[in-house]
């Protein structure tokens, strides 16, 4: 395993958890503005996270 | 309550650790180089037992008095295609070790890669400087256990859903039984993916895919996650035939607006339209592959976690390293049934979202 592949590895992580944390710091927000709407935020924020998941995966196989 | 819920639990999880303890190690390959090295076993066993398989290998130990490893399994048969069809049972293979003589050919199954190859009649196989094997594949249509697995999750899928219309059909539209289990997810795909995406008008040509789909993947996903379960989501080619589907449906009933959008979209100036017609042709290519990366990807990845897991639990074996990796896997196989399920649902949703997008409506 080279260096510039276990950098990179690291770097795709970072990225993944920088993209779901900022879902997750919107979808928080949201609910706390508006309690009700709280199963509509919930099922778009899951899946702007596998999304950004799915980018993420397939950085690390084609790595 | 809740405190012998948990006692029972660290008592268990202690009680699986060290069953690890003093693990004999077998001996996987006895004519190669590695023996000993535990990690270097689990390595091997956790690679072999991710691939595919031609026969469905229930557990496997060695025999004290003749030191050969004992299998006890399922085998399954092979079909090879090479100029004509070659049948054989997969006990025949030996899992690497002897050659299979049919019909004038003789094959052998490499056991690192899971692939049968034609070689001469001591089974050679020949290595260029890269390593790789410069032996014919034949074309292998044989059962092996990913497709032993997709047959069974159809039949399943079939009887339930069968007995499901006819107990509807029966109670006058009033679910009872099971029914009253698989009744609000197919309504939630209806009411909450297809018709958002699809629209009022179209969206039943298509309800029928996507109902499919979701409940394959689902019962594929929750399958492999069971003792006997197998990996057949986290095989590239089974994803692969998914998005192919998703790709053909796509572009085969899509309108006219659709490839409008793609080659010459309207409501841009000229230069633009030239720069993005190519970026939407690859679009059309990509977002399917997408689909099948992630699915592939997600399973695959959950997997490999969790046979490395497991593993830790033979390598510390003392009594706090195993029951600590042995509580860490049970939480990430809690985490793994969740992952299955969304997997499933994304892959419908975003298949419903390109279906929606082929037969949008033109209203500039």
């Amino acid at each position: 395993m080279e260096i510039p592949v276990i950098v990179g590895g690291g770097l795709v992580v970072i990225g993944v958890g920088i993209g779901i944390g900022l879902t997750g710091k919107g979808a928080m927000e949201a609910i706390g503005r508006q309690p009700d709407a709280s199963g509509k935020i919930q099922v778009a924020a899951l899946i702007l996270a596998a999304l950004v998941e799915g980018i993420g995966f397939a950085a690390l196989f084609a790595l | 309550m809740k405190n012998i819920k948990l006692a029972f639990f660290v008592l268990f999880s202690l009680v699986f650790g060290l069953y690890t303890y003093g693990a004999p190690l077998a001996d996987i390959s006895k004519n190669e180089n590695t023996k000993g090295d535990i990690k270097t076993e689990i390595k091997e066993y956790i690679s072999h037992h991710l691939k595919d398989s031609h026969s469905y290998s229930l557990t496997s130990w060695v025999d004290e008095d003749t030191g050969k490893k004992v299998y006890l399994e399922l085998p399954l048969p092979v079909i090879l295609y090479d100029d004509g069809f070659h049948f054989f049972m997969s006990s025949k293979l030996k899992h690497g070790k002897t050659v299979v003589e049919s019909s004038g050919n003789f094959y052998r199954l490499n056991y690192d890669k899971s692939k049968i190859f034609k070689t001469n009649k001591e089974g050679e196989f020949r290595y260029d400087e890269n390593n790789k094997i410069l032996n014919f594949a034949p074309i292998d249509f044989s059962i092996t256990k990913n497709i032993t697995s997709i047959i069974l999750v159809a039949f399943i899928m079939f009887f339930l859903f069968s007995g499901l219309a006819k107990s509807f059909s029966k109670n006058k539209g009033i679910s009872k039984g099971v029914g009253r289990f698989f009744e609000p997810i197919i309504l939630y795909i209806r009411d909450e993916i297809a018709i958002p995406n699809i629209g009022e008008k179209k969206y039943k040509n298509y309800m029928s895919f996507l109902l499919t789909i979701f409940f394959f993947i689902w019962f594929l996903n929750m399958l492999g996650l069971t003792p006997l379960g197998v990996n057949a989501t986290g095989n590239i080619a089974v994803t692969f035939s998914l998005a192919l589907l998703t790709f053909l449906i796509t572009n085969f009933t899509a309108n006219k607006s659709y490839w409008g959008h793609i080659f010459w979209m309207p409501g841009v100036p000229v230069l633009i339209k030239i720069v993005l017609a190519p970026i939407e042709l690859l679009g059309v290519f990509i977002k399917p592959f997408s689909l099948l990366i992630r699915l592939y990807a997600n399973i695959q990845a959950g997997h490999i976690v969790l046979y490395s897991l497991i593993g830790l639990m033979f390598i510390f074996q003392n009594w706090i390293g195993s029951s600590l990796s042995f509580v860490l896997a049970f939480f990430i196989s809690i985490i793994e049934i969740l992952v299955a399920l969304l997997q499933a649902y994304i892959f419908t949703m975003l298949s419903a979202l390109y279906f929606g997008f082929a037969v949008a409506e033109e209203d500039h």
